[in-house]
C-alpha cells in the first residue's frame, strides 16, 4: 500500500519537465506534512475545549456532528465568513501581514523535524539551530500585530509578549545546549539516533531538569496558560489580537496551536527519543513482542510513537491551562531569569561531566567524536 | 531546615503537581452538564423573565398609569404616556419596555400598586428585527393574556410571603 | 531555463537577496517611522543571512537570524515602540549642517574606495570558494577552528563579554532607599499560617 502510493507519486513526478521535477517533489512533500498538521491543529482546538470541559466537570462542545466532532469545521466556516475589520489609523500592510508572520515560522520549522528513520523534509546539519532561529521569529507577528493595531491593549500585549519571549528563549536555548552536549550533534536525526534503545536511553533521564525547563519555557514561548499575559483577557481584553476578527484572527489562533504541536514535537525528539518505542532495546522481551503479527508493529519503533509522544505533551499543555492561574508579569520574569537560567547553567556543567565520564547507558557510545 | 523544605517543595513543583492531580481527578468525574433544549433545570415561581401587563378577570387592564415603575426603573427602560379615557379613568396610551436596557431586577413589579406589570417565567425569546425587543403595550398585554393562568398561580403561591 | 538570462540559479538568488539587502538598508535610514526602520533592519538581517547561506556558511547565517533577529531586534523594537518621536524638531537645521555632512560623507566614501578598491578586493584576487559535499558541516568546521587555533582569542572575547555583562548589571543596579517593591520569592513562599491568625473568642454578652 505504502510502496504503491510511493511509486505512483514518483511516476507522476517523472512526467513533469526536468526543471520542475525537484520543485514538484518538494512541494508534494510539504503538502504531505502540512495537510495532517492543519487537520491536527483543527482537532487540537476541539480537544482543548473537550478536555478542559471535562476537567471542569462539563462536557464541552457536543452539538456539531457526533459528540461535537465537526465543531472545528463549524468554527472555521464561521470565521471565514466574518468580516475582517481594519481599525482606522492602523498600519494596513503590517496589520494584515502580522498573522502571517506568526503562522509562517510555526509551519516552516517542520521542515527539519524527522518523523521516522530517514523521514524528514530536509535533514540539515544545523537543524536544531534552524528550529531555534525560526521559532524566535514568531514573536514578530505578535509585536507587529500589537503595534499596527493602533490600540493600547494590543500594544500592552505586544510589550509583554516581547519581553517574555526574549527572556524564555535564553532558558530554552540553554536547555537545548544540554541536548547538544549529550548528543554531540546539531542534526535532529542524529539527536534521535543518539537516544536509540529503550526508555532508559532517552535524554529525559540524565537531562531531567533541562527537560522540565525546556517544556515550561515552551509553554511560555507559545503564550499559553499559565504564561498567557500577552493575551491576558482579564486585564488587557485579548492582548495583541483585540482588533483582529474573522480569518485574520483565525490565523493567529492556528499559529498558536501549530506552535504548541511544534514545541511538543521538539520536546519528543530532543528528550523522549523521537520515533523510538519505549520498549525497544529490551533484548528478549522486545524481540518476542515485536515479532507478533500486527500488534508487534504497534509496539515497534515508528512514527506512531512520535505521534503518541506529541499527543502526551499536548495533553500536558491543555492540562496546564485547565489547572494553573495566570502568572503575574514580574513572577514570569523572575521565573525565567532567576530560576530557569541558573538551573540550566548548573545542569549544563553536570551534563558535561556526565559526557566526559561516559556514564552508561547514555554517554558510552562516544557521543563526543 | 524549614527553608530547605520550602525550597525543595518549590523546586520539585509539588504544589503544581497537587493542582494537576486535582484537575486530573475531575477529568474522570461525573459531568453535570444539562443538555439544555432537551433537559431543563427546575424554575422558581419567582423567576423574573419577559415582562407582561395583566388584566382584571373582567378584561379591564390593571395599569392606571401611575408611572411608579417608570420612576423606579434603574435602567430607564420603561417609557409611559398617559391620557384620560372616555369613561374618565386615567390609562396609558403608551407603555414601552426596552428589553435591551432592562436588567430584570423586578423593581417595576414591586413598585406596581395594582400588580399590573409583572415579569413572567418566559425567558426563551429573541428578536429578529429592529423593534422586536421593544415591548409595546399591545405586546405586553398579549403576553399577559397568554400567561395569565401561570401568573395567577405563581402570585397566589407567593402571596403568604408578602 | 537559467541560460536565457545568462545567470545561474544561485546567482539569481544572490542578486534577489543582495538587492533586497541594499534596498532595506536604505529604507532603514530614510523611512520616517522608527518602528518601520527597525522592521526594515530585520529584513536586512534576513537578506544578509540568506546570502551567507549561499556561501554555505549556515552556522553564521542561522546565528545571525537567531541572535540579531530573534533577540536583539526584539529588544530594539521593545524600546522603539515605546518612544513617541516627533520627527519635525529632529529635522531642524538640516540645511545648515548639510555642507559639513556632505563633506564628511565624501571623505568617508573616498577612504573606503581606497581600501575596498578593486586592487585589494577585485574578483581576480579571490577565487570562488569551492563547493563542499553534502556531508560538510560548517558548524563543525567553525568549532574545530575556534577551539584549537583561536582558542585564546575566543576565551579572551568570552571574558570581555562576561565583564561587559557584569558591568552592565553593576551600572544599572542601584539600591534606592525608601522604595517599596514586591519580592516575588517571599510572596511565593508565603503560607497561610504566616498571614492568617485564627482567633477563638467567647461570645460577648449584650
Amino acid at each position: 500500500m505504502f510502496e504503491l502510493i510511493l511509486t505512483i507519486w514518483q511516476d507522476a513526478i517523472a512526467l513533469l519537465p526536468d526543471v520542475l521535477q525537484p520543485f514538484a517533489a518538494i512541494i508534494s512533500k510539504i503538502v504531505v506534512i502540512l495537510m495532517p498538521l492543519i487537520i491536527c491543529v483543527a482537532f487540537l482546538t476541539l480537544a482543548e475545549r473537550k478536555i478542559i470541559g471535562y476537567m471542569q466537570v462539563r462536557i464541552g462542545p457536543n452539538r456539531v456532528g457526533p459528540r461535537g466532532l465537526l465543531q472545528p469545521f463549524a468554527d472555521t466556516f464561521k470565521l471565514m465568513f466574518k468580516e475582517i475589520i481594519i481599525p482606522s489609523n492602523s498600519n494596513k500592510f503590517l496589520f494584515v501581514g502580522a498573522p502571517l508572520i506568526t503562522f509562517a515560522p510555526a509551519v516552516a520549522a517542520w521542515a527539519v523535524i524527522p518523523f521516522d528513520e530517514g523521514m524528514a523534509l530536509s535533514n540539515i546539519n544545523a537543524g536544531l539551530l534552524y528550529v531555534l532561529a525560526i521559532t524566535s521569529i514568531g514573536v514578530y507577528g505578535v509585536i507587529i500585530a500589537g503595534w499596527a493595531s493602533n490600540s493600547k491593549y494590543a500594544f500592552l500585549g505586544a510589550m509583554r509578549s516581547s519581553a517574555q519571549i526574549v527572556s524564555y528563549e535564553i532558558a530554552m536555548g540553554f536547555a537545548l545546549v544540554g541536548v547538544l552536549i549529550a548528543s554531540g550533534s546539531l542534526n535532529m536525526h542524529e539527536i534521535v539516533v543518539a537516544q536509540k534503545g529503550s526508555v532508559l536511553n532517552w535524554f529525559a533521564l540524565p537531562l531531567f531538569p533541562l527537560f522540565m525547563v525546556y517544556f515550561i519555557s515552551g509553554v511560555a514561548e507559545t503564550n499559553r496558560a499559565p504564561f498567557d499575559v500577552a493575551e491576558g483577557e482579564s486585564e488587557i481584553v485579548a492582548g495583541f489580537h483585540v482588533e483582529y476578527s474573522g480569518m485574520a484572527f483565525a490565523v493567529f489562533f492556528l499559529a498558536e496551536y501549530a506552535n504548541m504541536i511544534l514545541i511538543s514535537a521538539l520536546a519528543a525528539i530532543m528528550f523522549l527519543g523521537g520515533w523510538y518505542s519505549p520498549l525497544a532495546g529490551l533484548g528478549v522481551v522486545s524481540d518476542t513482542l515485536f515479532a507478533l503479527p500486527y500488534i508487534g508493529w504497534a509496539f515497534d519503533s515508528g512514527f506512531h510513537w512520535l505521534f503518541f509522544k506529541i499527543a502526551f505533551f499536548l495533553l500536558m499543555f491543555l492540562w496546564f491551562r485547565a489547572t494553573f492561574p495566570r502568572y503575574r508579569y514580574d513572577q514570569i520574569m523572575r521565573l525565567g531569569w532567576k530560576v530557569f537560567i541558573p538551573i540550566t547553567i548548573v545542569w549544563l556543567l553536570v551534563a558535561g561531566v556526565m559526557v566526559l565520564a561516559e556514564i552508561p547507558p547514555w554517554f558510552d557510545k562516544g557521543g563526543l567524536s | 531546615m524549614k527553608f530547605l523544605g520550602k525550597y525543595l517543595n518549590s523546586l520539585f513543583l509539588f504544589e503544581l503537581l497537587k493542582g494537576l492531580r486535582l484537575t486530573g481527578h475531575y477529568f474522570f468525574g461525573k459531568k453535570f452538564t444539562v443538555f439544555y433544549p432537551e433537559e431543563k433545570t427546575p424554575q422558581s415561581h419567582r423567576f423574573r423573565g419577559l415582562h407582561a401587563l395583566r388584566r382584571y378577570p373582567n378584561g379591564e387592564e390593571r395599569c392606571i398609569a401611575c408611572k411608579l415603575c417608570e420612576a423606579v426603573c434603574p435602567a430607564l427602560a420603561i417609557t409611559i404616556d398617559s391620557a384620560q379615557r372616555e369613561d374618565g379613568t386615567r390609562r396609558t396610551t403608551r407603555y414601552d419596555i426596552d428589553l435591551t436596557k432592562c436588567i430584570y431586577c423586578g423593581f417595576c413589579e414591586e413598585a406596581c400598586p395594582v400588580d399590573a406589570i409583572v415579569e413572567t417565567r418566559e425567558f426563551e425569546y429573541h428578536g429578529e428585527q429592529r423593534g422586536d425587543l421593544l415591548m409595546t403595550k399591545e405586546k405586553l398585554l398579549a403576553h399577559g393574556d397568554k400567561c395569565e393562568k401561570d401568573l395567577a398561580s405563581d402570585r397566589s403561591r407567593d402571596a403568604s410571603y408578602r | 531555463m537559467y541560460e536565457l538570462i545568462g545567470l545561474s540559479g544561485p546567482q539569481i538568488v544572490f542578486y534577489i537577496f543582495s538587492s533586497m539587502l541594499v534596498i532595506s538598508a536604505l529604507m532603514v535610514i530614510t523611512v520616517r517611522n522608527p518602528v518601520r526602520a527597525a522592521l526594515f533592519l530585520v529584513l536586512a538581517f534576513f537578506s544578509a543571512s540568506a546570502i551567507w547561506l549561499l556561501l554555505e556558511a549556515e552556522f553564521l547565517a542561522i546565528t545571525l537570524v537567531l541572535v540579531y533577529v530573534g533577540a536583539v531586534m526584539v529588544l530594539f523594537l521593545f524600546v522603539v515602540m515605546m518612544l513617541d518621536i516627533n520627527m519635525v524638531p529632529l529635522q531642524e537645521g538640516f540645511t545648515r549642517y548639510l555642507p559639513l555632512g556632505l563633506a564628511i560623507a565624501v571623505i568617508i566614501v573616498f577612504e573606503l574606495s581606497l581600501v575596498l578598491g578593486p586592487e585589494n578586493f577585485g574578483l581576480e584576487k579571490f577565487a570562488a570558494p569551492a563547493a563542499h559535499t553534502a556531508d560538510y558541516s560548517n558548524t563543525k568546521a567553525i568549532g574545530s577552528i575556534l577551539y584549537t587555533d583561536y582558542v585564546y582569542p575566543f576565551e579572551v572575547a568570552a571574558v570581555i563579554l562576561l565583564v561587559a555583562i557584569i558591568a552592565a548589571i553593576a551600572l544599572t543596579f542601584r539600591r534606592r532607599v525608601g522604595t517599596k517593591t514586591q519580592k516575588p520569592e517571599e510572596q511565593v513562599a508565603v503560607r497561610r499560617e504566616d498571614r492568617v491568625r485564627l482567633v477563638k473568642m467567647k461570645a460577648e454578652k449584650r
